[in-house]
């Protein structure tokens, strides 16, 4: 083995666990560079506790899909790859399902039907085909904890923000507005808070998402602008295929219309 | 007459009410990705009010009569995906070969479908509202309206913004997401009508 090796995210060994883990956490961040999973991240992110749970269910079934199948690379023909990687996570996610069903009803409950569709989740998907189908199983299960503490962190975030400006609570705790936790003068001021109760609702969802992808197109032509690499950002949703897709579909249209002229 | 009136119910709860994008945030990618035209909105609306329709159908009378009798009713994500990834392909394959015409009209937009999230996510509400096999048809059917009214409203107002004059940062997607929230908001005035 030679000295020499290809740096990674933030300076590390390429493929070691602790580069893989930072990747995810911030240089690929999938909520707030690769901008993939958005379903999830407007669905469950009504507080901070909700996306706390729904993360972690999350990199659960990433972390241990990316393991098995990056286990089973060798023995999948690549012919039927997408269906057996689709039924190596809905198992994951099914055990995810019955252990939350079990021992968090209540966090259970509040996500319902978030839990099972996990399974398409983008994130998910993308990372077996893109990471865990062509490297060993440590690395694998490493960029799956780090892209799903990535995520964690970003919807609880997200959560936190709903919360807090909606419902004056941070974590279930009332910190502004009526019936504060604070004591004394301060209490007093920030009881005054009337919460913005459209933020925890459907359409706050939408709007806290819409400022949170201006801000990084913002950081992303800053940094363009400076010289640096900004390939990786994503154009937000998994939609930036479909977009292409539909893009390709109008075009054939155009084209047969022309031709039946 | 009764349940007539239920279904009738069930319909515009399931399809304005409880709108599968703006209030459940199901199918989001082609409610945010297929939506520049009008024409291509419409298109995409047609084929998931076909697949999602047959999805719940498929989905409803194997969880009736295999999944429940048998007492797996823990299989159903891995056996809802696979089913509705299954057919998805079948259904283009039979209509390339017999229906060709509504191929023209939907067939593009058939394999963007399999991704869409809304297909499982109507077809496991069904069974955790304890669905009957017609409830779920008429559920699965107003939920795609749904999602072809929105898709298509979205669809006419972004023909509309594209020449206004935007700050830089919120070209694109987030001004769509802006636009989908203010269409959530009137979308809650339809909560009168439970």
């Amino acid at each position: 083995m030679s000295s020499e090796f290809k740096k990674g995210a933030l300076g590390f060994r390429q493929d070691t666990p602790a580069e893989r883990f930072f990747n995810g956490l911030i240089a690929e961040n999938p909520t707030l560079v690769l901008m993939i999973g958005m379903c999830p991240t407007l669905a469950v992110t009504s507080s901070a506790i909700n996306g706390l749970g729904m993360g972690l269910a999350t990199t659960f079934v990433l972390a241990l899909s990316n393991a098995v199948i990056s286990a089973l690379r060798k023995t999948i023909p690549s012919t039927v790859r997408i269906p057996s990687f689709i039924v190596v996570i809905a198992s994951f996610v099914t055990l995810v399902e019955l252990l939350m069903k079990a021992y968090v009803p209540t966090l259970n409950k509040a996500l319902g039907v978030y839990i099972p569709l996990i399974v398409v989740n983008c994130i998910i998907f993308g990372r077996a085909e893109a990471y865990a189908s062509k490297h060993g199983i440590v690395p694998s299960f490493f960029d799956g904890i780090g892209m799903g503490i990535g995520f964690t962190c970003a919807i609880t975030v997200i959560g936190l923000i709903r919360e807090f400006i909606g419902a004056g609570t941070a974590f279930d705790v009332q910190i502004l507005g009526e019936g504060t936790v604070v004591p004394g003068a301060v209490g007093n001021f920030l009881s005054g808070y009337q919460p913005i109760s459209i933020f925890i609702q459907q359409a706050g969802a939408f709007f806290v998402l819409a400022f949170l992808i201006a801000i990084m197109n913002k950081v992303k032509a800053n940094m363009a602008a400076k010289g640096k690499d900004t390939s990786k950002f994503g154009e937000g949703c998994c939609s930036s295929s479909e977009e292409k897709a539909a893009d390709k579909i109008i075009a054939d249209k155009e084209k047969d219309e022309k031709e039946a002229e | 007459m009764a349940t007539i009136l239920s279904l009738v119910g069930l319909m515009i709860s399931a399809s304005l009410v409880n709108n599968v994008v703006l209030s459940q945030f199901l199918g989001l990618c082609p409610f945010l990705g297929v939506s520049k035209k009008t024409d291509t909105a419409l298109g995409m609306g047609g084929a998931c009010i076909f697949v999602i329709t047959l999805a719940s159908l498929v989905c409803s009378i194997i969880y009736k009569f295999i999944l429940d009798p048998l007492d797996l009713s823990y299989l159903k994500t891995i056996v809802f995906i696979l089913v509705i990834a299954m057919l998805v392909q079948f259904v283009e394959m039979i209509l390339k070969k017999y229906i060709v015409s509504l191929y023209r009209a939907l067939g593009v937009y058939l394999p963007l479908i399999t991704t869409n999230c809304a297909v499982l996510g109507v077809a496991l509400n069904n069974v955790t509202d304890g669905y009957t096999i017609l409830q779920s048809v008429i559920c699965g059917f107003a939920t795609a309206v749904g999602f072809t009214i929105a898709i298509v409203i979205l669809a006419g107002l972004r023909e509309k913004m594209e020449y206004n004059d935007i700050p830089a940062p919120f070209r694109g997607m987030p001004l769509v997401l802006l636009t989908s929230g203010l269409m959530a908001i009137a979308f809650t005035g339809f909560s009168a009508l439970k």
